[in-house]
């Protein structure tokens, strides 16, 4: 067998994302203590958990933002554990945040324009044309379809609903074509239609794209993914595929907040 | 009022409407030295000038989010290097104009570096204080910038002695270097900066290195400070402490924000108003800074987004 032969197998065969034994500390506090995770490609995967459990945390360790204090991250073959998060970006993960945070005074277009040429030289071309090529084009096109908002491409952010910047997160998200997209809470502050609307986009999400999603809302969450890992108090609870979850004992007492030594 | 706007209205694109308004501000900005006085086309060069320094301070502030007070030393740099370098050291007008601009891009860069790591008010005071070194270094080193005194040379190309030939060129090198500014804030590399002025922790967080590119915004502005430094050089033909002093940076961010912060062209218009009120006010009395002060505070009141600011604010609600 060919060495390349080999390496093309391994790549295959492992999942997009392992995380063994991950901690992230401030001071004396060990806010994710000890997690380790194996996502598989083109995977669904929802973490829940109570105020507190580490979830965006998780996440910053993940997308770069707080790296591990000690612990492995290993990204589609790549050990990103210690890697800034421009590098991470380039390999392929994609993230949203829990506080929207766009350019406000800035028309959809120009975000999508900012966020597809992070990446890009691009980026550094002083007296060029303001206006997008044509493989941009297309993209950040195809990115506000997925996201539901390509006709609000001319406005500017801070006119569009709470509801619409949501959906222009994900879409910011999606258009550097990421191999993994991490949504922190989507739907958070949101009415129910918008909610539907949300869960709709991300239902419908590319299914070679692996997802993991935060989620306070159970209902939404469960009904969106393949599989739930639980958080509390910065450890892994119980991981489950969603019927399991709503059924698990831990879960129920921690979601209700039953005082563990009672 | 969520109406799409179109692109090229919101962007400033050279749309039919913007070329016949620039090329008719233009026209009549060109056929003035044939209706005023010598004096008073000293007045528009000078407004040319200043407005350019304005423009260059609008660059960082208006689209950075970032108000510079050391512009005026940075202009005040090109202006000491060019009458030195043509006064002192003998060099020909174009060669110390050119050294004189170099000299302000080298002096912004340090500031850059000092200073694109703040921002809000540590950004200001920063900035302010590298402009007061610069102002201490022209004071005190006496024999190289003649202290106190200053110095004098005639900077001045022998082809445009006349005022209104030298206003012609300083009218050209102003349309160039205003395009040049406006294609500038409109490239991908001006939207960054706007990204910056937005949500810095967002920038981040797509892959852009924010003080790089404050970095190269700072210092490309400091090119055209640079550039509205030696053609004052040239207007003046003097160069003494006052130029590099902390008045002359408040002078253009002053003017800037009368035009309208991020309006690029509004400089123009702000340095006009600045020079003009200071020099008419000037001549009937001696409390002209009080005139100028009330003016300012009634520009904040009533028209806090500038001069231009408000016309387009006004022009736009009509045509909706």
């Amino acid at each position: 067998m060919s060495p390349r032969l080999v390496h093309w197998e391994l790549f295959v065969s492992e999942p997009i994302l392992t995380l063994t034994d991950v901690v992230v500390a401030f001071d004396a506090l060990r806010a994710v203590d000890g997690v380790s995770l194996i996502v598989p490609r083109g995977q669904r995967r929802a973490i829940i958990g109570p105020n507190g459990a580490g979830k965006t945390t998780l996440f910053n360790a993940i997308a770069g933002a707080h790296p591990p204090t000690s612990g492995k991250i290993r990204f589609n073959g790549h050990d990103v554990s210690r890697l800034p998060p421009h590098r991470r970006a380039q390999l392929g993960i994609s993230r949203t945040f829990q506080i929207t945070n766009l350019f406000p005074t800035l028309s959809v277009q120009d975000n999508m324009m900012l966020a597809l040429r992070g990446l890009k030289p691009k980026k550094f071309s002083l007296f060029g044309s303001p206006d997008p090529d044509d493989s941009e084009a297309t993209r950040i096109t195809a990115a506000l379809n997925a996201a539901r908002i390509a006709e609000r491409a001319d406005i500017i952010v801070k006119e569009m609903s709470y509801g619409e910047q949501r959906q222009l997160e994900i879409a910011i998200a999606l258009v550097t074509t990421p191999t993994m997209l991490l949504l922190d809470e989507p739907a958070a502050g949101l009415s129910p239609s918008e909610r539907s609307m949300i869960a709709e986009v991300i239902r419908s999400l590319d299914p070679a794209i692996t997802v993991i999603l935060i989620e306070h809302d159970m209902d939404l969450a469960l009904g969106l993914v393949d599989y739930v890992t639980c958080m509390f108090e910065g450890r892994v609870l119980v991981e489950e595929p969603p019927e399991g979850i709503r059924r698990n004992a831990k879960v129920q007492e921690v979601y209700l907040g039953k005082p563990r030594h009672a | 009022m969520t109406q799409p706007v179109s692109k090229t209205s919101v962007l400033a694109g050279m749309t039919g409407r913007a070329l016949v308004i620039a090329g008719l501000v233009v026209i009549v900005a060109a056929c003035l030295p044939m209706v005023l006085s010598s004096y008073q086309v000293g007045l528009v060069t000078e407004v040319l000038i200043f407005g350019v320094l304005a423009m260059s301070i609008d660059i960082l502030a208006g689209f950075a989010g970032r108000t510079s007070l050391g512009h005026g030393a940075i202009f005040g740099v090109s202006t000491y290097v060019v009458v030195y370098a043509t006064g002192q050291a003998g060099l020909s007008p174009w060669a110390g104009f050119a050294l004189g601009v170099l000299a302000a891009t080298a002096v912004a860069s340090v500031f850059a570096l000092l200073a694109v790591r703040t921002s809000g008010v540590y950004f200001l005071l920063l900035t302010l204080a590298l402009g007061m070194i610069v102002w201490g270094v022209c004071l005190r080193w006496t024999q190289v910038t003649g202290g106190e005194n200053g110095m004098r040379a005639d900077v001045r190309p022998a082809a445009l002695m006349s005022h209104s030939a030298f206003y012609w060129a300083v009218l050209a090198g102003a349309i160039v270097v205003s395009f040049a500014m406006w294609r500038f804030v409109r490239s991908p590399f001006g939207l960054t900066l706007r990204g910056i002025r937005d949500s810095e922790s967002r920038m981040r967080s797509l892959g852009y290195n924010v003080p790089l590119h404050l970095f190269i915004g700072f210092t490309v502005s400091g090119i055209f400070a640079g550039i509205a430094g030696g053609l004052y050089a040239m207007f003046n033909n003097f160069v003494s402490p006052s130029t590099v002093a902390l008045a002359q940076s408040v002078e253009g961010v002053l003017m800037m924000i009368a035009g309208g912060v991020g309006t690029l062209f509004g400089a123009f218009v702000g340095a006009a108003a600045i020079i003009v009120l200071e020099n008419i006010v000037s001549s009937y009395t001696e409390r002209w800074l009080m005139v100028l002060g009330i003016t300012f505070v009634l520009i904040m009141i009533f028209a806090p987004e500038g001069i231009i600011g408000k016309l387009r604010a006004i022009t736009s609600r009509k045509v909706r």
